[in-house]
């Protein structure tokens, strides 16, 4: 045993001699900004940087999805500058923060409306929240049940690391939980294939990925229970809160922003910034 | 310094590198079963150990979470058991084929295959899954979605079939030619010389084989996420969706607030994992071992 313990420190001696000194140091300083979270708005967040750092070279941003938890982790633990999140930071998250010492700042910087998608065969063309809770929760299972043909319907739903279905959890199951038997998916992409797939089956995304998905799948309207009729999920109908499942997007930052990254939110909110929301399918809150 | 003397110290040097090398791995393991019970252990304390035994798995709840691991060890099982069905003979036939009737040419061209098909990236296979395979359960079986544990036994077969098949050949060519000569001598065909003769002896170097393929296969974890459909449900129905443990770690891990009771369970998972991965590997060694086929 001695003699295993003295070889491994000798080989944790070999190998710090081994490593190297990093590379030489560039002659311009360059800003590095590293922005994590939310794999909703990765395609949002990757526009706005193409554009930022085309008129400021010297900045260089770092991009990286995995998801709200994994973003508001990372800024728990100091290991990125901003957090994008498509949801509010929970209770627990905050008393970590406050355990670590980070004071996590909110930013709404656009607005997103998720959309429920089906079948284009399908002929169903509205549900009310109602309706969708009692879907969700696996308490109607056939098509028949809420207006539509006698098939068996086939739940789909994002796995429940995503912040979509924990935004969705909330407003639209009425904290209750989901059936065991939806299916769950790793990303939307996968959501909408599997929608493309099944004449039975149903699917939450966001608004962006469904206008995307048109020819593939149909998206239906919603009807909240204090609305006369079901609204179709626009634009309009999210930034004017018609549309009942719609939420807002966030950063994050660790107290106020440092330099960089404060040129970086406030491109995003100027209305150049806005206008990219808008092209990558979101809704502009400004 | 004398130059005996010189040799003698080089000599002992190099065998602490040796050693050293050769300790790492023991070492490695040892950390991680340690590492993974630092991460798990509170759960232990703070809910209790019966959580785990818990009939539901929703980790993400408003009501209340609850951590059962049955539906998702039952979900591991029932994939990796069809897998095996299908794995099984198929390998075990390929195997007495390359070993036993081959002519060598044959042998040449079938084993490089064989090995390719070891080395295709499990997400690659996971995409073929989710487009060719599971519209054709789908269709096959009449089902609204072709996400179930099938499919995915369907794609681990895939990737089990070249481990057993070279562990069993190599238990096949051991068996000492003296037996197969006398049977032969004894009047018995070619056939009958392989399946009452060779394949009884090499019958434990196969064993082995396969429960190697089954720690391969219940480790898996990219190509059976895409596949699977991930519901947690106990069933033990190969046309339902399941959802197994490694998926469950996959998908959740990246998520799960850091020290949570949920990343807790999420460790507990691994654990229970790694145990069964590491008793099958254990079992096999010691079969091999004791039949001489270790290499």
């Amino acid at each position: 045993m001695k003699k295993v313990a003295l070889a491994l420190g000798l080989l944790l001696a070999t190998a710090l001699t081994g490593c190297d000194s990093g590379p030489s140091q560039q002659s311009t300083p360059v800003q590095s900004l590293s922005i994590k979270g939310s794999d909703t708005m990765v395609h949002l967040v990757s526009s706005w940087t193409e554009e930022f750092m085309k008129s400021h070279p010297d900045v260089d941003i770092s991009v990286t999805g995995g998801g709200s938890g994994t973003g508001i982790a990372a800024l728990i633990n100091g290991t990125t500058d901003i957090c994008a999140a498509s949801r509010d930071m929970k209770e627990k998250e905050r008393k970590q923060a406050e355990g670590n010492k980070v004071s996590p700042v909110e930013l709404s910087v656009a607005r997103d409306g998720i959309a429920l998608i089906v079948h284009p065969e399908n002929p169903v063309t509205s549900l009310t929240i109602d309706q969708l809770r009692l879907i969700y929760t696996g308490k109607v299972t056939n098509w028949k049940e809420v207006g539509g043909s006698d098939t068996p319907i086939l739940l789909l739903s994002r796995e429940s690391s995503s912040g979509t279905f924990v935004f969705f959890q909330e407003h639209v199951l009425n904290k209750e939980d989901f059936s065991p038997s939806a299916r769950l998916l790793p990303g939307t992409s996968a959501l909408v294939q599997a929608v493309a797939a099944d004449r039975g089956a149903i699917a939450y995304v966001g608004l962006g990925f469904a206008a995307e998905a048109q020819g593939k799948a149909k998206t239906l309207g919603v009807q909240a229970s204090d609305q006369p009729s079901p609204v179709i999920p626009s634009e309009e109908t999210v930034r004017s809160g018609a549309y009942a499942v719609s939420r807002p997007l966030f950063f994050y930052t660790n107290g106020t922003p440092n330099e960089t990254a404060k040129q970086f939110i406030d491109f995003c909110l100027s209305p150049a910034g806005q206008k990219i929301v808008r092209e990558t399918g979101y809704v502009p809150v400004s | 310094m004398s130059r005996s003397r010189k040799l003698h110290i080089t000599d002992k040097l190099m065998r602490l590198l040796l050693v050293s090398a050769a300790s790492t791995s023991v070492l490695i393991v040892c950390l991680i079963f340690l590492f993974l019970f630092k991460e798990a252990g509170p759960f232990a304390l703070q809910p209790g150990l019966e959580k785990l035994f818990d009939s539901q798995w929703i980790p993400v709840s408003f009501q209340e979470e609850h951590f059962g691991v049955g539906p998702l060890l039952s979900g591991s099982a029932l994939v990796t058991a069809l897998a095996m069905l299908v794995t099984v003979p198929i390998s075990v036939l390929v195997a007495i084929y390359i070993a036993e009737i081959a002519h060598p040419t044959e042998r040449e061209f079938l084993k490089p295959f064989i090995e390719i098909l070891a080395s295709i990236p499990s997400v690659v296979l996971g995409f073929f899954g989710l487009l060719v395979v599971a519209p054709l359960i789908k269709a096959l079986f009449g089902l609204t979605t072709g996400l179930t544990a099938l499919t995915g036994a369907l794609l681990l077969s895939l990737m089990a079939i070249p481990t057993i098949i070279s562990l069993s050949e190599d238990a096949l060519v051991s068996v000492p030619y003296a037996l197969k000569n006398a049977s032969l001598a004894l009047g018995a065909s070619h056939l009958q010389t392989i399946f009452r003769v060779t394949l009884p002896a090499a019958l434990p170097g196969i064993v082995a084989a396969v429960m190697l393929g089954i720690g391969r296969v219940i480790g898996e974890t990219m190509a059976v996420l895409m596949v699977t459909g991930n519901s947690a449900i106990l069933t033990f129905s190969p046309l339902a969706s399941v959802r197994t443990m490694t998926a469950t770690i996959a998908a959740e891990m990246g998520e799960v607030p850091f020290g949570s009771v949920h990343y807790q369970a999420l460790f507990w998972i691994g654990i229970i994992l790694l145990g069964i991965t590491f008793a099958l590997n254990i079992v096999a060694q010691r079969v091999l071992k004791k039949y001489g086929m270790m290499k």
